[in-house]
């Protein structure tokens, strides 16, 4: 069941990553959270780390943030070792960690604020991207006056405004409304387009990993591994509203299923 | 519907202080004074000045005591949230503190310091402080995690961590600390005035009981106590006003 | 806390400071701090004397009696009061102010008209406790589940048994939550009411012996009030914690 199956298109794309993942271990106490794990994250394309919880996604993800130590093994960022948080990388929490005594642009301007950006540079930065993310006009909010999808769009924002090569997404979705999800998915497509950042993407779901990745790892828990690596290709081109209705896109959607689903409890 | 409840404000009020009017005019007690007449005793107070000269005498050593508790409360609480260390140190103290019945004290701190200014500012300081520093030190061990972690990964300095994420953070709760103090604080003040040597209003309280003149003793009484929830009731809504976003701002829906 | 990978045990720093105090007592820095185990040695001797145990169930009597009433009025008055909008408008602005009140200033009043006895000291250490064990008993009411009160009622529950059978057990972690900061609060009461007339209990003993300046005696009593208010805030503490499952199943 559980048998690797390396993706011959994986090897030739992996020439250019931006992000290289090599023989990462952590420990915690005497549980393996993460072993040998090995993966890489071509440039300018989306990438989900998809598996059952307890896999050690997020760990993986908080790992190559420098969030969190790795017992051994390295992360590479353009060929440089991590060993530390980095102005490479930008993170998006699955609980927004939004200041809720800061208003959204201040919010917004975090990042630029704590590199000493001066105040009308980094808010006329963060303005840029509260329009993009479609928030404009709310500048003076505070987080407690929107909803739990605007508030990630001010995560998002955030994460962007530091312009950041690899964006870092943990469960980014998992805290808002089905509907919502839907439409920050359609959003985060035509992102990876425009933007040409690195995204790395964390979630628990099969159908949104499918629909917004270039590349799909799925990880697999006890110990955990990278078990499969799937580019899916041909329905990418055809438009956010056939996507999921895309042969393709419903065989992997199954075919992931069907290996995740001796995990789920 | 705002008028109901005014109007339920006013009615509660009148039965109270109808109650207590035709109770004193029974007697229930020789020593009950009638509503009016402690009323009257108050407004002959504040006409002579007698009660501001009382209160400038009773809110020095609250005043010094809480400013006092405030500063030293807030830094031990604020070093006991960050240091695991320092917790195990100090946290136990102010933990039994919390609990112990600190008015037991006074006896000693009146042969220590003697019966003046100091003693009854330690008393202030005993009854205000645990509340702060435990307050203060809870807060600050619950700042939400992810908070800290995403300045972490904007790459702040434990400075601006302490500076920009654990103190805003922390604030609310380490207010609240500072308004319970105040309350544990007049309760000291008033206590030592009247323990330890008749001052101020406490002067006010143990004179007129001495002269039976007790329309005068329950007016400073009641002039103290409407004294005090005023100010409590005025820093709560402070709070409610300054940190109103940062109550509901983690509710993700 | 950890040292040397062993977790050190929580309170256990109290020895080190009980430490520091026998050194400065050995020191003799000042006259007010005997060493430790001296006042150890004296509170062991005083134990068992008339004086303190007459003192001990004295300030125990009124604390008892003080927290009966507390509990026995202060419970069904939240109910009602969580149950009846006119009876919580009507009471609640005086449950608020008598919470934050100094309730100290009242004590020469009781003391008039009480007497300077345990009757004053009881009445005292019940207003200490009853306004907080009213409001969390409110609370608790309040925030019952609906459909649980709606499926008392589809069963047929009369009034009587809806109260004794489903609002007091519903409300039972706020309730206890109440009486624990109540009696927390009660101990303070019945110190300060035995200091402020300082002829009955505890407060009659530290007028003795600090009055002879026996700060052995002193320090002594005040490690046993201090020990059995804290021993006693953690019982509370762990009996609130067994009932706390009341709450989680109510989502």
């Amino acid at each position: 069941m559980s048998q690797i199956k390396p993706d011959a298109r994986h090897v030739t794309s992996a020439t250019d990553s931006a992000v290289s993942v090599r023989n990462v271990s952590k420990v915690y106490g005497d549980v393996q959270a993460l072993k040998d794990l090995t993966l890489d994250f071509p440039r300018g394309e989306l990438t989900s780390l998809l598996g059952p919880s307890g896999c050690g996604k997020t760990t993986l993800l908080k790992i190559i943030a420098g969030l969190l130590p790795a017992t051994s093994g390295e992360v590479l960022i353009n060929g440089k070792a991590v060993s530390g948080p980095g102005p490479d990388r930008s993170f998006v929490f699955q609980d927004f960690a939004l200041m809720p005594w800061a208003s959204v642009i201040r919010n917004v301007a975090f990042g630029l604020e704590l590199r000493g950006v001066a105040k009308s540079e980094r808010e006329a930065v963060a303005e840029k991207y509260i329009a993009a993310v479609g928030l404009a006009g709310f500048e003076q909010k505070f987080p407690h006056q929107l909803s739990g999808g605007m508030r990630q769009r001010v995560g998002l924002a955030r994460a962007l405004s530091v312009n950041a090569e690899v964006l870092l997404l943990d469960e980014p979705f998992s805290a808002v409304d089905e509907q919502t999800r839907r439409k920050f998915q359609e959003d985060m497509l035509e992102l990876v387009q425009k933007e040409k950042k690195t995204f790395i993407f964390v979630t628990h779901s099969i159908e949104e990993a499918v629909y917004v990745s270039d590349q799909i790892a799925i990880l697999l828990p006890r110990p955990s591994r990278v078990s499969e690596i799937i580019r899916p290709s041909s329905f990418r081109d055809k438009g956010v509203d056939n996507i999921r209705r895309d042969p393709e896109y419903l065989d992997i959607v199954d075919g992931i299923w069907a290996s995740l689903r001796s995990y789920v409890e | 519907m705002k008028n109901r409840s005014l109007m339920l404000k006013l009615l509660s009020a009148l039965i109270v202080f109808g109650a207590w009017e035709i109770a004193g005019h029974i007697p229930i007690s020789y020593a009950f004074p009638t509503f009016l007449e402690s009323m009257a005793a108050l407004a002959r107070m504040t006409f002579d000045g007698t009660i501001f000269v009382a209160y400038a005498e009773t809110l020095r050593p609250l005043v010094v005591g809480v400013a006092i508790s405030a500063v030293l409360g807030i830094g031990l609480g604020l070093w006991i949230g960050l240091s695991k260390g320092f917790e195990w140190l100090f946290a136990p103290i102010f933990i039994v503190m919390q609990a112990a019945p600190l008015a037991a004290l006074i006896p000693i701190l009146v042969m220590i310091y003697g019966i003046g200014l100091t003693s009854k500012v330690f008393v202030v300081c005993i009854m205000a402080m645990p509340v702060i520093v435990l307050n203060t030190a809870s807060a600050v061990r619950n700042t939400p995690a992810s908070l800290k972690e995403m300045a972490t990964s904007f790459m702040a300095a434990d400075r601006d961590v302490l500076l920009k994420i654990i103190l805003p953070a922390a604030s609310p709760v380490i207010f609240s600390g500072l308004r319970l103090g105040v309350s544990a604080g007049f309760i000291g003040a008033i206590l030592s005035e009247l323990k330890i040597t008749p001052t101020g209003v406490g002067d006010i309280i143990t004179y007129s009981r001495s002269i039976a003149d007790y329309p005068s003793m329950y007016a400073a009484i009641f002039s103290i106590i409407l004294l005090a929830v005023l100010f409590l009731n005025l820093l709560e809504a402070l709070e409610n006003m300054l940190f109103e976003g940062n109550n509901r701002g983690y509710v993700s829906d | 806390m950890t040292l040397f990978g062993y977790k050190l045990p929580a309170l256990s720093s109290l020895l080190l400071w009980a430490m520091v105090w026998e050194l400065v007592g050995q020191l003799q820095l000042t006259f007010f701090v005997p060493p430790f185990s001296e006042v150890m040695t004296t509170l062991v001797s005083l134990l068992p004397t008339p004086a303190f145990l007459q003192a001990l169930s004295v300030t125990a009597a009124a604390f008892g009696t003080g927290v009966f009433f507390a509990i026995v009025i202060g419970i069904p008055v939240g109910i009602l009061m969580g149950k009846s909008r006119i009876l919580d408008e009507l009471l609640l602005p005086w449950v608020n102010i008598f919470l934050s009140a100094p309730l100290t200033a009242l004590v020469p009043v009781l003391m008039v008209l009480f007497g300077f006895g345990a009757r004053t000291v009881i009445i005292t250490t019940s207003l200490f406790a009853i306004w907080i064990i009213i409001l969390n008993a409110r609370a608790g009411v309040r925030q019952i589940n609906r459909s649980l009160v709606e499926m008392a009622r589809s069963f047929g529950a009369s009034p009587l048994d809806a109260f004794f059978k489903v609002y007091f057990w519903a409300a039972l972690p706020e309730i206890l939550g109440g009486v624990r900061i109540g009696v927390i609060r009660a101990v303070k009461g019945v110190i300060i009411g035995q200091l402020l007339i300082s002829i009955v209990g505890f407060g009659a003993l530290f007028e003795l012996y600090s009055s002879k300046f026996l700060m052995a005696e002193f320090w002594a009593v005040l490690i046993v009030l201090f020990g059995l208010a804290f021993a006693l805030s953690e019982f509370l503490a762990y009996l609130e914690g067994k009932v706390s499952y009341y709450a989680s199943s109510r989502g």
